[in-house]
């Protein structure tokens, strides 16, 4: 199967309001998925719904085979999810947190532990297993976060803006972690609305009003918007915008 | 109130917190009428450094002037003269946005009406929903709204803490164009951001990292200091080149930048050349550095 | 001045625009009111009583017609003393009252006569009650006896309740309850409104701005104080009209009282406000540290003469403990000045401690 996420017209409305207007698009395994939008386009509606955690109103979507409607919980089991705002506890170790989503994720007892040393090794946090996560450095914390969110191997990794804030060498050390991960055949989602962030993906996709207006490689998009940076293509989208901020 | 030519001046600032220097021997001055940038990662002190110079925070040592005043002696005075923006939303969710407007006009002693002319072009905006709960805004209103406030007394020096963090980028832009306004009505504007791409809208920056101000120069200063040619490269094969050239001894550096590397080498004088025998050698083209070219140089030197 | 008032006028916003939390403000009174003036109450009403009477006499007749009369016993009668056993297990009664042969008669003759309560003890408290409103209806009975006869009959050692003769508990709870609610909407309301500032991150702009520090600390506490006297209008307007305690002793004095209490009350919301950095924390705080002592040891609930020497030292530190103290002697015992003041003395030092200490603490900086 070579497909990882697919919609078909995924709609989501409350009330009178169509926050997610009938999206359509699928993801490859492997494949870095850049998810964008201006504030309030709908971005975290529809990860919401990809993610098993609210029902769409019509249309359809699969995640890893499954579908998001009906089979949540077999949904939840294929992803991993992590966001600047929320991903690990503060006041507990390294090795806490490790042993937590990994128990969570329903992880091997046996494989947890040689499979710790082996993240925190390629981390370089191994004399730092006992320190609890409010000691690390913000760019420790989130490599950490992400390395604990693909843990139990899952195929597809959810990141809800997973680097603000943090310096750029750290955040290529981040991303290079990504790229790692789809090596191993992990799919990244990701949401972001910083453009640089936006570079990094194989594909992106760009919602104005709950819709995907416009979704492809970031080098096709700035061909086809005939703009030099991602901040181009996106100011050039985002200006068609009629849904009233607010 | 100060008729000088400095708005701000700091000198030998130093502040700890239990183990960690978040400043250390920061000195910098600030001209009249400039619009600065404190440009660096979370951490690195700009919270810390806006907070001493609102009077909110005392130093180890060191001193700090704003506009020709003390901040540890003279603050009362000081806080009638400064606008501050701090990084997280900080308006009363509860009260509408022409009642946040209203209560931090009388705060200040003064009006809305007193300072229409100068928060206008920003308030215009929002002032459709004047009656509607701040916390019912978006990301880019609510930074409106919170310009606004800080505005509305007609500061003569404004610091704004990472304004654009969590905003969208068409917002983000508008927002800097409201600052180039601000600036030339002749406020001084002192403004942080994680973000090197804004570093470019500025008239001077400061790049931060640990406490330590590496660099205070002009954009285009910063980008010409650049002590190498740099080239990039399309990074086709994922991860594979990017290991192949940070083990290559005649690489200096090697960073991701979106799809490409960009690559400095040891010894500028020779042509970039790729040693792997098996795979064509990849082109590299030579590029002007951006700021975040110059921020990783700077950060991976000291 | 402008400043003050506009600072005060979003205090009132605050609290106008979140109803769910003012309507809970507002109707605590009366909800503790009711619960403890009906609900949780130590009072007894309608308890089954039996008789069994041999004499069947006047005296006998009338003495069961003044318990069915009064509001506390409903009367049955037995007529053998095997069921007395029998009526105690089944539940049907609390009480069983025996009245000897020819009660009358001795009473009339000897002067004295004899009868016998049993009570079931297995509730002590509602026992003793219990015998006590039956003693003191009997002892009613022999003084009207007495003037009707002009004789001399002998007045068995009778329990007589001091200012509460009916033993109505809503005497002691309504100075508790105004105790507890002044130092809930003060302390902990004022102490939640000062943190949510520095939570939300309003506080660095507040002190980044030329107000003055005092005028913040005011600002917040006036909305909390007016709250405050609502509600002691609120429960002093229940407390005679629905509970019918009256009000005994000198009015003003007690408004005075009630705003020094106030005064410590809000001092200590502000102190809590310095400590802590959270709302939860300021709850919690307040919560345990405030609510549960004043609960507890001011003699709200428990007496204080009962408790063991530690929590009665602990006991004279809690605000609360005087206010009620002063409360209680002036409402329900209608005492002079003169006799609270003591309790006007401790209050008076401690808001002055408290006010000067807060206000001392409260940081014109950060950290």
């Amino acid at each position: 199967m070579n497909t990882v996420i697919e919609t078909k017209n995924l709609t989501k409305q409350f009330g009178d309001f169509t926050a997610v207007d009938r999206i359509s698009f699928s993801v490859k395994k492997g494949e870095i998925f850049g998810f964008l939008g201006a504030n309030g386009a709908g971005k975290t509606t529809a990860m919401r719904m990809l993610c098993g955690l609210s029902k769409p109103t019509s249309g359809q979507g699969f995640v890893a085979g499954f579908d998001i409607a009906r089979q949540t919980e077999a949904v939840k089991k294929s992803i991993g999810y992590m966001s600047q705002k929320f991903s690990l506890y503060e006041d507990l170790t390294v090795k806490e947190n490790i042993r937590l989503f990994a128990g969570i994720y329903g992880v091997k007892e046996k494989t947890i532990l040689p499979k710790m040393e082996e993240t925190l090794s390629t981390l370089g946090l191994s004399n730092e297993k006992n320190s609890l996560v409010k000691a690390l450095p913000l760019g420790w914390k989130q490599k950490l976060a992400f390395s604990v969110a693909i843990f139990h191997e899952p195929q597809i990794v959810f990141l809800d803006e997973p680097t603000g804030g943090v310096d750029p060498i750290t955040r290529r050390h981040f991303w290079e972690l990504i790229y790692e991960a789809t090596e191993r055949g992990i799919t990244v989602f990701v949401t972001t609305h910083y453009m640089d962030e936006a570079e990094y993906c194989n594909r992106l996709s760009i919602m104005v009003d709950g819709r995907i207006d416009a979704l492809d490689t970031p080098a096709h998009l700035r061909a086809q918007f005939r703009a030099e940076t991602m901040d181009e293509v996106f100011r050039k989208l985002a200006r068609k915008a009629t849904r009233t901020e607010i | 109130m100060n008729t000088g030519k400095t708005a701000i001046v700091v000198s030998k600032l130093n502040k700890r917190f239990g183990n960690i220097q978040a400043l250390n021997d920061v000195s910098f001055e600030i001209e009249r009428g400039e619009l600065f940038g404190l440009i660096g990662p979370d951490g690195a002190g700009k919270t810390t450094l806006f907070r001493i110079l609102t009077s909110l925070l005392l130093a180890d040592s060191g001193s700090a002037v704003v506009d020709g005043l003390d901040v540890v002696n003279d603050y009362r005075e000081l806080r009638k003269h400064i606008g501050y923006m701090p990084g997280r939303f900080s308006l009363y969710p509860d009260l509408t946005v022409e009642e946040n407007l209203h209560f931090f006009a009388t705060l200040f002693n003064t009006t809305i009406q007193e300072n229409y002319r100068l928060v206008e072009p920003i308030y215009r905006q929002i002032e459709p929903f004047k009656n509607r709960r701040a916390g019912k805004l978006s990301g880019g209103m609510k930074q409106k709204l919170a310009l606004s406030c800080a505005l509305i007394h007609k500061p003569s020096v404004l610091f704004l803490d990472e304004p654009t963090t969590g905003v969208d980028p068409v917002s983000r832009k508008e927002f800097w164009e409201m600052l180039r306004l601000l600036k030339s009505e002749g406020i001084t504007i002192v403004v942080s951001t994680p973000y090197m791409d804004e570093a470019t809208r500025c008239d001077r920056i400061a790049l931060v990292q640990h406490g330590k101000i590496l660099s205070i120069e002009t954009p285009e200063q910063i980008v010409r200091q650049f002590p190498k040619k740099l080239y990039r490269t399309e990074m086709r094969n994922q991860l594979q080149l990017l290991k192949e050239l940070r083990e290559n001894p005649a690489v200096e550096s090697v960073f991701m930048f979106g799809e490409y590397l960009h690559v400095t080498f040891t010894d500028d004088t020779l042509a970039p050349y790729h040693s792997n025998p098996d795979r064509p050698s990849p082109v590299f083209t030579e590029i002007p550095p951006s700021i975040e070219d110059c921020f990783i140089h700077l950060m991976s030197k000291s | 001045m402008k400043q003050f008032l506009s600072f005060v006028q979003k205090e009132f916003y605050h609290i106008f625009r979140d109803v769910r939390s003012m309507l809970i403000l507002l109707a605590m009174p009366i909800i503790q009111i009711i619960l403890f003036g009906f609900a949780i109450t130590t009072e007894v009403r309608n308890v089954q009583v039996a008789v069994l009477d041999f004499s069947k006499d006047i005296s006998t007749q009338q003495i069961i017609h003044r318990l069915q009369e009064s509001e506390y016993f409903t009367v049955s009668e037995i007529s053998h003393p095997d069921e007395i056993d029998r009526i105690f297990k089944k539940g049907q009664a609390n009480l069983v009252l025996v009245f000897g042969n020819h009660f009358h008669d001795n009473l009339l003759h000897t002067g004295e006569a004899s009868l016998q309560m049993i009570a079931d003890a297995s509730e002590p408290n509602q026992a003793s009650t219990l015998v006590n409103y039956a003693t003191s209806i009997l002892g009613l009975y022999r003084q009207e006896l007495m003037r009707e006869y002009q004789m001399p009959f002998q007045i068995r050692p009778e329990v007589r309740m001091l200012y509460n003769p009916q033993m109505k508990s809503a005497y002691y709870f309504v100075p508790g309850v105004m105790g507890l609610i002044l130092m809930l909407i003060c302390a902990m309301m004022t102490s939640i409104a000062i943190v949510r500032e520095k939570e939300t991150g309003t506080m660095e702009v507040l002190l980044a701005s030329p107000i003055r520090p005092l005028y913040i600390i005011l600002a917040k506490m006036v909305p909390y104080f007016t709250l405050s006297i609502v509600n002691l209008i609120t429960i002093l307007l229940l407390a005679v009209f629905v509970l019918k305690v009256p009000i005994a002793g000198n009015l003003v004095l007690l408004a005075l009282l009630s705003l020094l209490f106030i005064i410590v009350a809000l001092s200590l919301g502000l102190l809590i406000s310095n400590i802590v950095d959270t709302q939860v924390a300021a709850i919690l705080v307040s919560g345990m540290g405030l609510m549960m002592p004043t609960m507890i040891l001011s003699g709200m609930v428990f007496p204080i003469e009962s408790m063991p020497p530690v929590l009665q030292g602990l006991s004279t530190v809690l605000p609360a403990r005087w206010y009620i103290a002063a409360v209680k002697k002036l409402m329900v015992q209608g005492v002079d000045g003169v006799f609270v003041i003591k309790e006007f003395v401790l209050l008076a030092f401690m808001a002055a401690v408290l006010l000067a200490v807060s206000l001392r603490k409260f940081k014109i900086r950060l950290q």
